[in-house]
């Protein structure tokens, strides 16, 4: 006769018989998932220690027993069943006996009716992404057509523009991003006039930082810094905003009633964004050239005025024009992608979620592409 | 094992017990209030969920059902009284307590609330990775197992998105029993079923009752449900902010003399009703 058990709230299986022969397994206690590992361990080591000729399960003492527990009893009778070892179950009990009743034992061999899903070899799926940013890329021109659409009817039926929400974007994406574009700007303003200075020091030039920094900031960097921040706060906002209403309906019920979704959801926060990025590009200028101004004062000997003279002289009013209308075009941009990434929704939270970091980075390399063709124009038209 | 020996003192079990007599109840709600800002939504509240028992939850839209069963499963932190489930305050700070606590119960949500990126299985076998140290192979059988219990054999390398509605209840209903929990709760169990769908969980709910012996309170308002399913009823009113009525569902329904509650089993709108005495 042999003992083992699982100390505090486990089991207890009494193994009576000898090796080869009829064993009766007296099961006592509590059989449950937390002490399920520990009676498969036994129950291995039984048919492989004593190699029964003939098992008996008794459950006259088992205190309790769950699905988990119902189920090992199953697994021991399908084990005894395939060393074709004579099996019997005697004394459960009525609620025992309940449960095991409950598992189909079939359910537990049903294989499953998805066996695997089709990734496909590499080229398969070269082909299929390829595909997918083509047919992305024809979406987004539909969703920037039908945007431009809603843009120009808004331009001559003003009242039908919902204006409060505009407004209510322009304080999210603007007002509220001053605090960080500020910051932001005013490091970048720093870093890039340290970093020049010390080339130019070498030469005398320290008045060139100023020139450096005032057209690098206005004419570049400001543009896209603020540019490449506004995407990161307000269009993975929208992306998400209108993602989330398209997994509540509420998208199909503002079709259903008769709103142009576009129109609607997305041209108030395209104006919004048009109105507050070119702002919000120049006080990142500000910024940015204050940043130069304190290395200049504090490193360089320069005095203010002098800065901020060499800073005016190298720069002309055409610079910060074109500055704002790149910046005006950056808006349309992070906006547009915003709201066509949150139209494309479909699903729950992980699409949400996908279309909130798609509106990011397809708004960055729209920006920077856009930026380089940019450059490419105005050097054309020397500007 | 994770599943610790203290944990397991603490609770009433689900499953098969002997000796039994007389047990103590598993859930006792005592003086809960529940107020958002100066809105109370019902105000000290006291009643019993006994062992093994389905206890339903109903009343009119905005009684407060769903809130009850928030602070009952402890998602909700109570502006007074409390929940005890088998004796242990569920608004415990302790954490280790705490994890017992959410062990030991299991709810239905009304959507399913499943994991959209994960498969039915891997939905399923999550608590059971997270409070058990199986092997792989074994906490697949019993993943199995759970599915086949709610009828869904086959589907567990399914995506929840690839399923029907109440296919979706019936895999939150395998994912919530994954433990074999004390308790299960049911937020709206028949809400968005065809009728069909909706009888068939109403008799999957009580056969898990009837074969595991799992307590089970369930927020509904739909009559059929209510008949089919439960032994016993409480019934909460906007106006009273608290329980109105209390006990056999049909019993109620025939002999109850409060306009309420007769309005409610009758599907009569209150002013339809005949004034009260008549």
């Amino acid at each position: 006769m042999e003992h083992s058990s699982v100390p505090g709230r486990g089991h207890t299986v009494e193994v009576r018989g000898e090796r080869g022969q009829r064993l009766t397994l007296a099961i006592s206690g509590r059989l449950a998932l937390d002490n399920l590992y520990s009676f498969n361990a036994e129950v291995e080591t039984l048919f492989q220690k004593m190699i029964p000729a003939a098992l008996t399960v008794d459950l006259a003492g088992l205190d309790f027993l769950d699905s988990a527990g119902a189920l090992a009893l199953i697994e021991l009778e399908n084990q005894a069943r395939t060393r074709s070892i004579t099996y019997e179950l005697v004394n459960p009990s009525d609620k025992a006996r309940g449960i095991m009743g409950l598992i189909d034992p079939k359910a537990l061999t049903t294989p499953p009716l998805i066996t695997d899903r089709k990734t496909g070899n590499f080229l398969e799926r070269v082909g299929d992404e390829t595909l997918a940013v083509l047919y992305d890329f024809k979406r987004v021109l539909i969703f920037l057509g039908e945007l431009l659409g809603a843009l120009t009817y808004a331009l001559f039926h003003p009242r039908s523009v919902r204006w409060d929400d505009v407004l209510s974007y322009m304080k999210r994406a603007g007002v509220d991003g001053l605090p960080i574009v500020g910051l932001i700007s005013l490091l970048l303003g720093l870093i890039l006039a340290f970093m020049s200075s010390l080339q130019l020091k070498q030469f005398g030039a320290n008045i060139y930082v100023a020139s450096l920094l005032a057209i690098a900031i206005v004419k570049e960097l400001g543009p896209i810094m603020t540019a490449i921040l506004v995407a990161g706060r307000s269009g993975s906002a929208f992306a998400a905003e209108i993602g989330t209403m398209m997994v509540n309906e509420e998208v199909d019920a503002l079709t259903t009633m008769g709103f142009t979704p576009v129109r609607f959801l997305a041209v108030p926060k395209v104006l919004a964004a048009m109105i507050v990025v070119p702002l919000l590009t120049l006080y990142a200028d500000l910024f940015g050239i204050l940043g130069g101004l304190i290395v200049g004062v504090m490193g360089l000997d320069l005095t203010v005025y002098t800065y901020l003279k060499a800073t005016q002289q190298s720069l002309s009013l055409l610079d910060i024009i074109t500055s704002l209308i790149k910046s005006g075009v950056f808006a349309v941009l992070i906006a547009g992608i915003g709201c066509q990434r949150g139209f494309e929704v479909r699903g729950g939270a992980e699409a949400v979620g996908s279309a909130t970091t798609s509106a990011v980075v397809a708004a960055i390399f729209l920006i920077i592409v856009t930026d380089s063709a940019f450059a490419l124009v105005f050097q054309y038209l020397h500007i | 094992m994770r599943r610790s020996s203290v944990g397991a003192r603490l609770f009433q079990e689900t499953g098969a017990m002997v000796n039994n007599s007389s047990p103590p109840p598993v859930i006792v709600v005592d003086q809960l209030t529940a107020r958002f800002g100066d809105n109370t939504i019902f105000d000290r509240v006291s009643f019993q969920v006994n062992q093994g028992e389905i206890l339903v939850i109903l009343g009119g839209s905005g009684c407060g059902k769903s809130t009850m069963l928030k602070h009952m499963i402890g998602l909700y932190k109570p502006a007074a009284g409390k929940v005890l489930l088998s004796g242990v305050n569920i608004n415990t700070y302790d954490d280790r307590i705490l994890r017992q606590v959410r062990m030991n119960l299991g709810v239905l949500f009304q959507s399913g609330a499943l994991f959209g990126s994960m498969t039915l299985a891997e939905n399923v076998s999550l608590p059971i990775y997270e409070y058990t140290d199986l092997d792989p192979a074994t906490i697949e059988l019993i993943v199995r197992m759970k599915l086949g219990l709610v009828s869904l054999a086959g589907y567990e390398n399914h995506l929840p998105s690839e399923i029907s509605g109440g296919m979706k209840k019936r895999a939150g209903l395998a994912r919530a029993m994954a433990l074999d929990p004390t308790v299960l709760f049911f937020d709206e169990p028949s809400a968005g079923l065809d009728p069909i769908s909706s009888v068939e969980l109403d008799n999957l709910i009580k056969s898990i009752n009837t074969g595991m012996g799992t307590t089970m309170v369930i927020v509904t308002h739909e009559l059929e449900s209510i008949f089919n399913i439960a032994h016993r009823v409480i019934m909460l009113d906007k106006g009273a902010k608290g329980i109105i009525a209390e006990g056999d569902p049909r019993e109620l329904k025939d002999h109850s003399t409060d306009p309420r509650v007769v309005n409610f089993f009758n599907r009569r709108p209150a002013a339809e009703a005949p004034p009260q005495g008549t």
